[in-house]
């Protein structure tokens, strides 16, 4: 692999050409066998200290960084400061400016304002790996999906990927939207007019459907997102009934997308809402190796940001 | 002091004068426009060639933080940055702790500002009592303290039937009402327009047609009551076009617009910028066309600031939780000049919106300079390069989206009441 990996942080998959995204799906590729070894570690991030910094509750994400960086030899420490400092008033900042005087070499943060980790950048010289930030990108989410269908496809240009749901509100349609599209695929976004944010068929190479039906039409993989009833249950939608009625994805209208089309769902998933439980538990779901292929690619990210070199 | 004021480009549209003509002062009032004139006695005499000498710029939207928010600025600093800018008199926004929303706060802005201020400060009172939005400030009281108008400013009066009866009320006072204009309910947690740009940013987007149905509102109620009302910082291309038709109709609606609003669009976000944070947000480019078009056609009354000095603190940190508003005070003239460098406006147009309007709309007597006015004057050279630095702003604080950047046009001195304030850098 000629690529070097120059970036010091991965905050959002705009931020890197197909070059990249490309050497970080390789590693994460060679990173499987080791998740496959009856002895799961490797030593190559031995003495690197990696925090986990989670503003917002997750279990997925924050369990598959802290496998990732365990299965790499790092040390890594998980801090959740809805109950700590940020409830005393400390500043973003000044967290992350106590927590780099530890010395950690990596710092993966979620946090629910969109942009908060290039703020943090400017603030820290560690690394800063994005674990999702508000409404911007999870480009970990966003990398875990293109390994998981290059594993069905082989390749990542030329597909018809839907994405189904909450646009407006989705991190990871976003980090899939610039992925995918860098890659050389076409996306198709469905939705309810009022979760489908503007000018959105302009991040890419985006087409905007006026069904879910004629999105996912012969679709190679079809992406649901999670419906949030907290958030999208008082203007956006009459309730999850008639949102799963016409934004569902059910064994019917699945048959529209090509014979065995990949589906898959970022998590966690609500049952009978977004998708039906015979899809999610049907044989075209992609859900659990999503999951998997989730630890391999932050690995992967894990690695380059530490500038090292493969063995 | 007396001055001469010796061959400048005199532009005076309350007179309509526009000449390279001497100015003399006496007294601190105007005495004589006229070629040739000759130094007073004792007169101190400003070589004004090539610089335009116009009537005192008036900044009818600042914060001055003073009282109770002294941290990010106060009377004295705020006026120094405006006499700086250029301008001779301040209209400053109730939005301080306590709120002017009676005649002792009032009092304590206009006793401070004539004792240690180096610019006239009018005051506004507020609409309603501690800017809450259920009961109206004494706005006689307020008008008697010497408050030019009432604005519950930094939010809107969401209650249309007691906005409906502040205009009332006001007009029977005879106080200008100064609306901000917004819907909250379609506001929402926005921090930034809505558009393009808020969907690859992710941030949460404030549509237009917030401010527009506000506006909207707004006009309605100024025509059903027969009363003024002004309507602050117009940043959309629909609140444009509906005050261009209600003054077509005879609606007494006035309004104003930033520099910001005709300088940039909401890409000055990207980078998660928050000096590029404000309410009502940068808008897209139509925006920036109409709010243009709608100074040149007259539709705009007014070039206002909307100053709004915050602490660093509350503007570095992530997007959201940063704090509305930009400075603009030292910015304001070199931005509306360069209206006049892309003929958008002409020169005679620009002192109108920074100056004769401001006053008429707010019955202040300033804007002109009619022999036995108020020596109030601003001495413009429109061509001097300088570059916008943090630390030579006066203003407390340095939320400037222009640090760095180079500006075409400044003060070269400010004159209040004959005396010189302000002079070069």
């Amino acid at each position: 692999m000629a690529t070097e990996f120059k970036h010091k942080d991965i905050i959002a998959l705009r931020d890197l050409n197909k070059d990249e995204i490309e050497l970080l799906i390789a590693t994460a590729e060679s990173m499987r066998e080791v998740n496959s070894r009856a002895i799961k570690k490797v030593p190559t991030l031995r003495g690197k200290t990696i925090i986990n910094l989670f503003y917002e509750s997750s279990t997925r994400t924050r369990t598959s960084f802290e496998i990732a960086g365990k299965r790499l030899s790092a040390d890594t420490v998980n801090i959740a400061p809805s109950n700590s400092s940020a409830t005393k008033g400390e500043t973003l900042a000044d967290t992350a400016l106590n927590l780099l005087a530890m010395k950690p070499d990596i710092i993966v943060m979620r946090h629910a304002v969109s942009g908060s980790h290039y703020f943090l950048s400017k603030k820290v010289g560690c690394s800063i790996i994005n674990a999702g930030d508000g409404a911007h990108e999870h480009p970990s989410q966003g990398l875990l999906d293109m390994l998981t269908i290059k594993d069905r496809y082989g390749r990542l240009d030329g597909l018809k990927v839907s994405i189904v749901g909450d646009i407006t509100h989705s991190r990871v349609a976003r980090s899939d939207i610039q992925g995918l599209t860098k890659m050389g695929s076409a996306i198709y976004l469905a939705g309810p007019p009022t979760m489908m944010p503007p000018g959105v068929e302009r991040l890419g190479n985006v087409t905007v459907c006026g069904t879910m039906k004629e999105a996912i039409q012969d679709a190679d993989v079809v992406i649901m997102l999670r419906i949030q009833q907290e958030r999208q249950g008082k203007t956006l939608m009459p309730n999850a009934r008639e949102y799963s009625r016409y934004f569902g994805l059910n064994p019917e209208n699945l048959k529209l997308a090509k014979p065995d089309a990949v589906v898959m769902h970022p998590g966690p998933i609500n049952r009978g809402v977004e998708m039906s439980s015979y899809v999610v538990d049907g044989s075209q779901s992609h859900i659990l190796k999503q999951v998997e292929n989730g630890v391999a690619v932050r690995m992967a990210m894990l690695y380059h940001v530490c500038g090292g070199e493969l063995e | 002091m007396n001055l001469l004021i010796k061959g400048g480009r005199v532009i005076d549209p309350s007179q309509g004068i526009d000449d390279t003509l001497d100015l003399v002062v006496e007294n601190g009032l105007v005495k004589e426009i006229g070629p040739g004139l000759t130094a007073p006695a004792g007169a101190e005499t400003i070589d004004a060639g090539g610089k335009y000498v116009v009537p005192g710029l008036i900044d009818m939207h600042v914060h001055l933080r003073d009282p109770g928010l002294e941290y990010k600025e106060d009377i004295i600093s705020g006026t120094k940055a405006a006499v700086a800018g250029g301008f001779t008199s301040l209209v400053c926004m109730p939005n301080t702790k306590p709120a002017v929303d009676n005649k002792t706060v009032a009092s304590y802005i206009i006793n401070k500002a004539k004792a240690e201020g180096f610019c006239n400060v009018f005051p506004v009172g507020t609409i309603t009592q501690g800017m809450h939005g259920d009961r109206l400030a004494e706005m006689g009281e307020l008008k008697e303290a010497g408050c030019v108008a009432v604005s519950d400013d930094g939010k809107p009066v969401t209650n249309s039937e007691l906005m409906r009866r502040a205009l009332q009320y006001a007009n029977g006072i005879g106080i200008l009402v100064i609306s901000h204009a917004e819907e909250l309910e379609l506001v929402g947690e926005g921090v930034m327009n809505e558009g393009f740009t808020s969907t690859e940013l992710g941030l949460k987007g404030i549509p237009r047609v917030a401010e527009d149905i506000a506006t909207a509102r707004e006009v309605m109620l100024a025509e059903y009551v027969g009363a003024p009302v002004h309507i602050a910082h117009v940043s959309t291309k629909g609140s444009v076009q509906i005050i261009r038709d209600a003054k077509a109709r005879g609606v007494k609606v006035t309004c104003e617009t930033a520099p910001h609003y005709f300088t940039l669009t909401d890409d000055a976000v990207r980078g998660y910028n928050t000096t590029a944070k404000m309410n009502p947000p940068l808008r897209e480019a139509d925006d920036v066309a109409a709010i243009k078009q709608g100074l040149k056609d007259g539709t705009i009354d007014a070039i206002a600031t909307d100053h709004a000095p915050h602490h660093i603190d509350e503007k570095d940190v992530e997007f959201n939780a940063a704090m509305n508003g930009i400075i603009g005070l030292e910015t304001s003239l070199p931005l509306s000049l360069s209206l006049v460098q892309q003929g958008a406006l002409s020169p005679n147009q620009l002192v109108e919106k920074m100056s004769c309007n401001p006053a008429k709309i707010l019955s202040i007597d300033r804007g002109t300079l009619k022999p036995g006015s108020v020596a109030d004057i601003t001495v413009i050279d429109p061509a001097r390069g300088w570059t916008v630095q943090a630390d030579q702003l006066a203003s407390k604080s340095k939320n400037s989206p222009w640090l760095g950047e180079a500006m075409t046009g400044a003060a070269a001195v400010t004159v209040v009441a004959g005396n010189v304030v302000f002079s070069g850098r």
